[in-house]
């Protein structure tokens, strides 16, 4: 009986570990419906999000956002951390400790880079450019249409 | 089967799930919980001896896809104080459909910002890989290129320092040490004007020393070598022959021989080093070159590579 009693509460925990919500660490992630970048991308994802993923397969898991919509996420855009936004988000959580964060509010962020700005140290205007330089999945289609690009495996 | 022996069990059976749940990582950790547990230490003690032991466990590796973005931003307008850009919206259109179209096919195909690429008015024959994706390529280095698929070996390559993180291994240990105790001993709130220049000076500290390593020093050989194999492999995976970087490479290192050891000589392993690296990887399909991606590269191209 006893032994029974210690399987089930160590089950109960390992399903707890595996339990699959992660956070989006990037900025905007794509959810595509297949696994693949050539994918068509069904939903982008905020910084900070939790997702539920069922399990990794090839860098992709499968994941079910908060609305009901299911597509792929690589694995390079979550994390196991939770995302504790910045004061004045609209999103700021209390009560996260720093070494659970993935310090959002904190460190090499924005208010670093304004303090940059403002002691006059370095001139954004070409890095703010050029991060405008964007190119759309339809884009990179038809030109790898275009030059007879064959390739897509990952 | 005595009632100590399913004590001990149970102690036993809950030490992973109590140090999952008190987020116990290291042993300055599992130190400070005892000490705050037995007394010896007050709660703000345990709490500094926490940070403190955290803080220097931690390498590059822990800076966060945000606080990269934010160093690589950094390091891109600091290499534009002697590289400026070019200002040519057709060209750096182009740029960036090829690069992008590449690093989907990279093993980190998304970062916090993306990637973005924009040509350098500079006739050094050079290519420079920021942190988080911002990648800049030199007049020089375009006319180092015959065809696209030259330049998208090029391009693959600098990639590559992205996903391994190579910009980020050049920031010293002890800056990163710095910084991580003076974020630890901050929660959910702005940092206090005192800590923030403190970090900001850690910031500008680590930005330089990626710049560095960019500019003057170079990455190791092994570095380059591992961002040549990936872009071998960036190749096959788009669909571009591979044999595209073994011919640049030999451009490359017949140019480089009249560049009297400037830009890319000065922190590349000699091309000759590289393409011996590189055999046996490269499979060579035969295919012919295909004229649309030559077209294509010589109409985006032709004004940079003539140098109007």
């Amino acid at each position: 009986m006893r032994i029974r009693v210690v399987a089930v509460l160590l089950a109960i925990c390992a399903g707890t570990a595996l339990a699959g919500t992660l956070n989006v660490q990037v900025r905007n992630a794509k959810v595509r419906a297949t696994p693949s970048q050539l994918g068509k991308v069904v939903a982008d994802v905020a910084y900070g999000a939790s997702v539920q993923t069922g399990t990794l397969q090839n860098g992709w898991y499968p994941v079910t956002l908060p609305n009901g919509v299911t597509g792929w996420l690589h694995e390079s855009t979550l994390t196991k951390k939770k995302i504790a936004m910045s004061a004045g988000t609209g999103d700021a959580a209390t009560g996260v400790s720093s070494d659970e964060t993935s310090l959002a509010g904190f460190g090499f962020n924005e208010q670093v880079e304004n303090k940059m700005k403002a002691d006059g140290k370095l001139d954004y205007t070409w890095v703010d450019r050029m991060s405008k330089f964007v190119v759309d999945p339809a884009q990179i289609e038809a030109f790898r249409a275009q030059g007879s690009l064959q390739g897509g495996a990952q | 089967m005595n009632g100590r022996y399913w004590l001990a069990m149970s102690i036993l059976a809950s030490l992973p799930i109590t140090l999952l749940f008190c987020g116990c990582e290291t042993v300055g950790d599992v130190g400070a919980e005892v000490g705050r547990a037995t007394g010896v230490l007050t709660d703000s003690e345990a709490e500094s001896v926490k940070r403190g032991a955290q803080a220097v466990d931690k390498t590059f590796q822990d800076l966060t896809p945000e606080q990269e973005y934010y160093i690589g931003r950094a390091v891109a307008a600091t290499v534009f104080q002697s590289y400026p850009p070019l200002d040519r919206p057709e060209a750096n259109a182009y740029l960036n459909l090829l690069g992008q179209s590449l690093a989907i096919f990279s093993n980190r195909p998304e970062t916090f910002g993306g990637y973005h690429f924009v040509l350098l008015d500079s006739d050094e024959i050079n290519a420079f890989a920021a942190p988080g994706g911002l990648i800049l390529v030199t007049r020089g280095m375009i006319r180092c290129c015959q065809n696209e698929d030259e330049l998208a070996a090029v391009l693959a390559h600098e990639i590559c320092h992205v996903t391994m993180k190579h910009g980020l291994g050049a920031i010293k240990q002890g800056r990163l040490t710095e910084a991580f105790t003076i974020i630890g001993a901050e929660t959910a709130k702005q940092l206090g004007g005192e800590e923030l220049a403190a970090l900001t000076e850690e910031f500008e500290g680590s930005v330089g020393d990626v710049v560095k390593t960019l500019t003057v020093g170079g990455y190791s050989r092994k570095q380059e070598l591992r961002a040549d194999a990936g872009a071998v492999e960036i190749l096959r995976r788009a669909g571009y022959p591979e044999t595209a970087i073994v011919t640049m490479l030999q451009r490359m290192d017949e140019r480089l021989s009249h560049s009297g050891g400037l830009g890319f000589a000065k922190t590349h392993p000699s091309a000759s080093s590289r393409l011996e690296s590189l055999r046996g990887d490269v499979v060579d399909t035969g295919l012919p070159l295909n004229t649309v991606r030559q077209q294509r590269f010589a109409a985006a191209m032709q004004s940079i590579i003539a140098g109007q």
